[in-house]
């Protein structure tokens, strides 16, 4: 399964999956997908992430070929899928609740696929025994899916899903039933098996935290639309619009309306009348309505002459939270009363008392002036 | 606490031992469950265990002659068989017949009847005239039998005697399975072909039992697996129409296939209308009616069970086969239908159990081929008055049930049974 990496090189140019122009519905009256395009290049892990009812695993079961395209066109390797049976894709699957064969054992759910691609018995131990060390259940063969914990049971999907070498895994939520710890465990574990073997990972979920963790690149879904694709620090630094930066990672949002744009600047006054610079990301013209968008840790508390803050204002505390590395300041400023501040550890966030007046600051090119969804 | 320290034994909060309270507050909630299930236990003993075993009993009783004539009995059980009994014998059976109750004597003739008929008239014949033999010397005690009737002559009379002479026997037992003891050697040989019949109901009991199972198994399948995956509001419609057939009386279903199929019913008019035959087809009165009828109103037992399982089994197990790369038919068979077999089998198991019993239908709707065990039951028990036959005729049939639960349990488990 390792000399799939090669794929990365041989075929670099081309695309390994292409949505072209994809609509989905299910009842003929609401679109779930609109009218998707997306490339997943060759041996990337693209996570699609978005909030509940965002399209995302109908996007992954037209791929895998159980629901069909009611319009365009879904390309693997260069060729249609559109005549194309679900078990001729050659695709991997792990599904949220794994979807073990409860009546097997973990040998017999792993030889199962190796049997449908008729690989013959010999090779088929050494390969369930290398897919099996890989996902460290070397000496589960015995047990049956019930038998198994959570985690485990994830394991042995995921080492389903990759013992047939697949051109592609898909993911839905795999994670989804697993406490916080375990699922920071098997980010970094499903991180390493891809970086292994230059496999292609689609990847489904609406943890945000998962999705930065483990992708090349996220795709942000929301409404049937892709509202942004790039690689993880673009997302969460340079998101296009409102609805990203609202999703990923925490933000603090003004409205205002646009009074000026020149050069790499807008001046954008709040309904509080405050004016504001902010870096022009999405914006209409002149007058249009905006909405500037901050993050927590980007806010400067108290800052000196020598900071480069080009924008300061007041804020009353109106709340304290001891987060141990952090502290989160809750304060009402610019007329937002949930303006969060994050101040690390050390930085005197705890000397402040509720009701104190205090000035806070930012560079303007950390303000980004996006459409007012 | 400092109480504790001092004895080792803990204490309640009263001073009472924590043992001697736990023990007190369990017996409470024993008897309260024991209250509970009492009518039911006793509901089962009274009404089901006791009445099984008397009938078992009443398989290997053989209780004529010793009721009637018990010195009799007692006297030729010490015969050896050997030529004719004793003329000590002979009396006593002659003083016997004279005073014996009428009631009690009618029903020992009967049975000396089963063995050889014409045995009733004969001792019939031989009672009324019992006084005076009584009378004989004892030396002209044979020829006085036999000058009442010369089949007394034959040893095999005598022989039937001694054979009924001991309380319990295996008599019926191998009478419902067509064998007999021989009268002279005492070995087991068959029954005359004439008088054989049960070893034939038996195998014809177990054969439609096991047709009517498969033809459910094939009907029932689809039906359950379009239950078990419709949309809710279909699959709901779907199970009204398999469960209708338990809102109406047995009888009358039987009656209304009686109807349907008979020579001059809708299926052969309509066969004959539509032209695709010429002559009404005998479908009733034969085993195809049977086999129609049955399957027709044991095919819920078979679907429901099925469904339940079927209804609990993952539906991304299909996907998840097929992303493997598994065909439909290979995921259907390999990922499907294993996980149907604790339904599968719950289904075919009560389908065949109640099958096995089943009387009023094949009575209806069969032939007299197609008559199964139970018929044969009920026309011992009732008709003939032959108890312990019937009885012997039960407990086959409750054997029988007994080894199929037992190789149900062997190769499926009986904790996997999941009926609704
Ligand atoms: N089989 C179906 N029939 C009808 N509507 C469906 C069906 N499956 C999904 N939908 C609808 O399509 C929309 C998108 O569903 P989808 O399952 O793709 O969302 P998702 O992004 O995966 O959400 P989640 O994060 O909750 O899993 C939803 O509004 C859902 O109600
Ligand atoms: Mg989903």
């Amino acid at each position: 399964m390792t000399d799939s990496g090669h794929n990365r090189v041989a075929g670099a140019n081309e695309p390994l999956v292409r949505f072209e122009n994809v609509q989905k519905t299910y009842d003929g009256e609401i679109l779930v997908v609109k009218d998707l395009n997306l490339d997943v290049e060759r041996g990337e892990f693209l996570t699609l992430l978005g909030p509940s009812g965002s399209g995302k695993t109908t996007t992954l079961m037209m791929l895998a070929g159980f629901e069909s395209a009611t319009h365009g066109d879904i390309i693997l390797d260069g060729k249609s899928l559109k005549t194309v049976p679900p078990h001729k894709r050659n695709i991997g699957m792990v599904f949220q609740n794994y979807a073990l064969f409860p009546h097997m054992t973990v040998h017999e759910n792993l030889a199962f696929p190796l049997q449908c691609h008729g690989v013959d018995k010999s090779e088929q131990e050494s390969k369930i025994d290398a897919a099996l060390a890989m996902v460290e259940l070397t000496g589960f063969e015995r047990r049956r899916p019930g038998q198994l914990s959570g985690g485990q049971q994830q394991r042995v999907a995921l080492a389903r899903a990759l013992v047939f070498q697949p051109q592609i895994v898909l993911m839905d939520e795999p994670l989804g039933a697993l406490d916080k710890q375990l699922r920071e465990q098997m980010q970094i574990e499903m991180k390493h098996i891809h970086e292994n073997l230059g496999l292609t990972f689609v990847y489904v979920t609406h943890d945000q935290s998962e999705a930065l963790t483990m992708s090349n690149r996220i795709a942000v879904f929301n409404d049937g639309i892709i509202q942004q694709l790039d690689d993880p620090e673009t997302l969460y630094e340079k998101p296009k619009n409102a609805f990203v930066a609202e999703f990923i990672g925490e933000n603090n949002q003004l409205l205002g309306t646009v009074k000026d744009v020149s050069g790499d600047r807008c001046t954008v006054e709040l309904a509080s009348g405050e004016i504001i610079k902010a870096l022009p990301v999405n914006i209409g013209g002149v007058g249009e309505k905006s909405m500037l968008s901050l993050r927590p840790e980007v806010i400067t508390v108290e800052p000196g002459s020598d900071n480069s803050c080009d924008d300061i204002h007041t804020a009353t505390v109106r709340e304290l939270i001891y987060m141990g590395d952090h502290t989160r300041v809750r304060v009402e400023t610019c007329g937002n009363e949930d303006f969060v501040i994050k101040m690390p550890r050390g930085s005197g966030g705890r000397s402040f008392d509720v009701g104190q007046d205090i000035k806070i600051g930012w560079h303007s090119q950390d303000c980004r002036a996006l459409d007012a969804a | 606490m400092a109480s504790t320290a001092e004895t080792d034994v803990m204490m309640a909060a009263d001073g009472v031992p924590l043992k001697i309270k736990l023990r007190r507050a369990e017996r409470m909630r024993k008897i309260w469950a024991l209250g509970l299930i009492a009518p039911l236990f006793i509901f089962i003993v009274g009404g089901f265990i006791v009445p099984i075993i008397s009938l078992m009993t009443l398989s290997v009783e053989d209780p004529e002659l010793n009721e009637a004539l018990p010195r009799t009995a007692e006297i030729f059980s010490q015969w050896d068989g050997e030529g004719y009994p004793s003329e000590e014998a002979m009396l006593v059976f002659a003083e016997e017949l004279s005073t014996a109750d009428r009631g009690e004597f009618g029903r020992v003739s009967k049975r000396l009847n089963y063995d050889i008929s014409g045995f009733k008239s004969m001792l019939k014949a031989t009672a009324r005239a019992s006084d005076e033999l009584t009378l004989l010397p004892a030396d002209q005690i044979l020829q006085g039998f036999i000058d009442i009737d010369d089949d007394w002559e034959d040893q095999a009379y005598w022989r039937a005697i001694k054979g009924a002479s001991s309380a319990y026997s295996d008599y019926y037992m191998l009478w419902a399975v067509d064998l007999k003891r021989d009268g002279e050697t005492g070995e087991i040989i068959s029954v005359d072909e004439g008088r054989a019949v049960y070893v034939e109901v038996l195998i014809r009991t177990i054969e439609i039992s096991f047709a009517v199972t498969i033809l459910c198994f094939l009907m029932g399948l689809p039906i359950a697996y379009l239950l078990a995956t419709l949309p809710t509001a279909k699959s709901n419609l779907l199970l009204i129409l398999v469960l209708l057939p338990f809102w109406t009386s047995l009888l009358v279903r039987t009656t209304s296939w009686l109807v349907l199929l008979q020579n001059e019913g809708l299926v052969n008019d309509l066969g004959i209308w539509i032209g695709l035959w010429n002559e009404p087809l005998e479908l009733v009165r034969n085993r195809l009616g049977v086999y129609i009828a049955m399957t027709h109103i044991l095919l819920p037992f078979m679907v429901l069970p099925m469904f339940s399982v079927m209804k609990s089994i993952n539906p991304w197990h299909m996907r998840a086969a097929a992303s493997l790369g598994a065909p439909g038919w290979k995921a259907f068979l390999k990922v499907y239908m294993p996980q149907c077999m604790p339904g599968v089998g719950a289904g075919t198991l009560l389908v065949f159990i109640l099958s096995l019993g089943y009387y009023i239908t094949p009575a209806l709707v069969g032939g007299p081929d197609d008559q199964m065990i139970s018929y044969w039951i009920v026309q011992n028990m009732g008709r003939n008055a032959n108890w312990g036959l019937g009885a012997a005729l039960s407990l086959i049939l409750l054997v029988l049930t007994m080894v199929m639960f037992f190789i149900y349990n062997r190769f499926v488990g009986i904790d996997n049974l999941k009926v609704n």
